[in-house]
């Protein structure tokens, strides 16, 4: 019996998140007296892995994976947990692994908890506690199929080394008919920028910036700190800004270290999908806007006066420190 | 086209969340139930599936009684046929058990669910439905065309989108971006009349054993006050991320 935690990649470098869920690994194989196996596709950088406490990496070189297709990695998932008998598998809270964490929680009639916070309360039964309605709450789950899945929320447990020398086995999993069904046509994706999903720092702004032509400030503010830029629903409603920046509970979630809020009120929709994130700051006019109720620190004042001033406080400080 | 849009009964979104009975329950009281706000995108898109297309649009919910006010809305706005699935819904796996077996008896060709429901936020059960009656999926999903048996959606992922080809049947988990926010529907009073007239079957459950248990919920350490920095002095913001939230 080993724990399998699924190493997410992209062009060959693990996702920090995938790291944050081998960490998390090992801290239950630990408690349960075992060792962590990493699945992980097309990537070679195994040392990282062991790093944070993988003793053997399943490695998987197929070119037909060597882009995210939720069923066929479902399938070499569930292959990869029945070879070393896993009873816990650990995956992270990306978009992908959300998708495939579903197919393979049906495939092995597994259970799965996902968002989950904090290492296990206990591990007999294995009790987890995981966010859910929509970070209004916790929720101590306890799973009590054979398999459990646990899907470690983005940015809540971090990062831990735990060094030891992964060995590494080639792994060539059988895919299953219509592992393929679903093809891939188009992938529109920014590259080489902060994502919301894995940005250390969002800046988000919402209906107070009065019109997308005010988002160069907001845009240099995000460069400036390596930020990814977020907005409020309305804002993608009104065609402002795309889709994909909206954050909240029918969005994005958020769980950065940092989410900077500018013109935005802080409705209840609103701040359930970013309360995650660990330190609030909140620009806005309005004193009696519920955002101030919900943050760490806040700006009384006119973002078009405010904005532009913080982005040059950063830039000098940010000279200093370089 | 035969259409079943999956239909949790949540709280609604501006709701204060409470627990009883010793932190093991929630408190339902006071509390205003509503369609799923990823359900309601996936109801308004079948609705267009029907007018545009001539699909049959059936919705489903796994819950007791009470849940039957949310879906008569979902007929007020224009299902054809509504099916309650009449059991608390015990967890994720045990909920897609139940609306599998409603899928496989009706004979769906698609079938349209959220990316996760605003409660517990399981995110869980369109992936588990598709494995056990092994459909085509996809998750996340912000747009989808049917053409014959062919199928064309995009779904979000981190930083972009991806558009994917498949073939029905097909299962998706939904949300905003399958339509415009500005297409969702009010039911008016003609719905409302005609949905009494509608049909709601409730069928009872099949046996399964949920998967998991909530054995208790916390509600999130209150904060604290919030710390004032001055619109003249902002170069203190940033001392303070620096030097005390160590977060720049
Ligand atoms: C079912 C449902 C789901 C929802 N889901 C979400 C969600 O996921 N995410 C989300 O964001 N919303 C969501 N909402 C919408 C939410 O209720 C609010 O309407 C929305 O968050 C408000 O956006 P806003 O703060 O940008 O705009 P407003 O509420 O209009 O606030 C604008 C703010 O800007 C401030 N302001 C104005 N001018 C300036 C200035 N010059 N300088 C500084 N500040 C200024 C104002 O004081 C005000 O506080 C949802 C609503 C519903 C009903
Ligand atoms: N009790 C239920 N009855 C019907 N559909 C449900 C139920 N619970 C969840 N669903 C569907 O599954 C989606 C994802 O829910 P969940 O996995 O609970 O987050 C929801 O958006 C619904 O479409």
């Amino acid at each position: 019996m080993s724990i399998l935690v699924y190493t997410e990649s992209e062009q060959g470098k693990f996702k920090k998140h995938a790291l944050e869920a081998a960490s998390y690994a090992y801290e239950v194989a630990h408690k349960l007296g075992t060792t962590v196996t990493a699945i992980s596709f097309n990537n070679e950088e195994n040392d990282v892995l062991g790093t944070y406490g993988v003793n053997k990496v399943l490695q998987v070189s197929d070119d037909k994976l060597k882009t995210f297709n939720a069923k066929a990695y479902a399938q070499a998932v569930s292959q990869a947990a029945s070879k070393e008998d896993a009873r816990v598998i650990v995956l992270s809270s990306s978009t992908d692994s959300k998708y495939m964490a579903g197919l393979l929680a049906g495939m092995l009639k597994a259970s799965y908890a996902p968002n989950v916070v904090a290492a296990p309360e206990s591990t007999s039964p294995l009790v987890v506690k995981r966010t859910a309605f929509s970070n209004k709450g916790f929720a101590l789950t306890q799973m009590d199929a054979d398999v459990s899945i646990i899907g470690v929320s983005n940015n809540a447990y971090g990062l831990k080394e735990n060094a030891v020398d992964a060995t590494v086995e080639a792994f060539s999993p059988e895919l299953k008919d219509g592992a393929f069904n679903v093809k891939s046509v188009e992938v529109d994706k920014v590259v080489g920028k902060a994502t919301i999903a894995d940005a250390e720092i969002v800046v988000s702004a919402g209906r107070g910036m009065k019109g997308p032509e005010n988002w160069g400030m907001i845009e240099e503010l995000a460069d400036v700190l390596g930020a990814a830029t977020a907005c409020s629903k309305p804002v993608s409603d009104l065609g402002w800004r795309p889709h994909s920046e909206h954050v909240g509970q029918t969005g994005k979630p958020v769980a950065s270290n940092l989410y900077i809020a500018i013109g935005i009120s802080g409705a209840i929709q609103h701040l359930a999908g970013v309360s995650a994130s660990k330190t609030k700051v909140v620009i806005n006019n309005d004193p009696e806007a519920p955002f101030f109720k919900a943050a760490d620190y806040g700006i009384v004042g006119d973002a078009f006066e405010v904005v532009p001033k913080l982005i040059e406080k950063l830039k000098e400080f940010k000279a200093q420190n370089a | 086209m035969k259409i079943l849009v999956c239909i949790s009964n949540v709280p609604d979104t501006t709701s204060k969340i409470n627990f009883t009975e010793g932190d093991t329950k929630f408190d339902t009281s006071g509390i205003q139930f509503v369609i799923n706000p990823n359900d309601e995108f996936g109801l308004t898109r079948a609705m267009w599936f029907k007018e545009k297309q001539g699909a049959t649009v059936h919705v489903a919910t796994v819950g007791e009684a009470s849940t039957e006010p949310t879906i008569r809305k979902a007929l007020a706005i224009g299902a054809d046929e509504a099916i309650r699935v009449d059991a608390a819904p015990a967890d994720g796996f045990f909920v897609a058990r139940q609306l599998a077996e409603v899928v496989k008896n009706g004979g769906y060709d698609l079938v349209i669910a959220g990316r996760e429901s605003i409660d517990y936020n399981g995110g869980m059960v369109p992936g588990i439905m598709a494995a056990l009656l092994d459909m085509n999926f996809v998750n996340t999903c912000i747009s989808l065309e049917v053409d014959g048996n062919n199928a064309t959606a995009v779904r979000e992922i981190d930083g972009g989108k991806e558009k994917v080809s498949t073939t029905l049947p097909l299962i998706i988990g939904g949300q905003k971006g399958l339509v415009e926010e500005s297409d969702l529907r009010i039911p008016n009073m003609r719905g409302i009349m005609m949905a009494r007239q509608k049909k709601l079957n409730v069928v009872p459950p099949v046996d399964a054993t949920p998967a998991t248990k909530e054995t208790r919920f916390e509600k999130p350490a209150p904060k604290g006050e919030v710390k004032l920095v001055d619109a003249d002095n902002v170069g203190e913001l940033v001392e303070l991320l620096h030097n005390e939230a160590k977060v720049i």
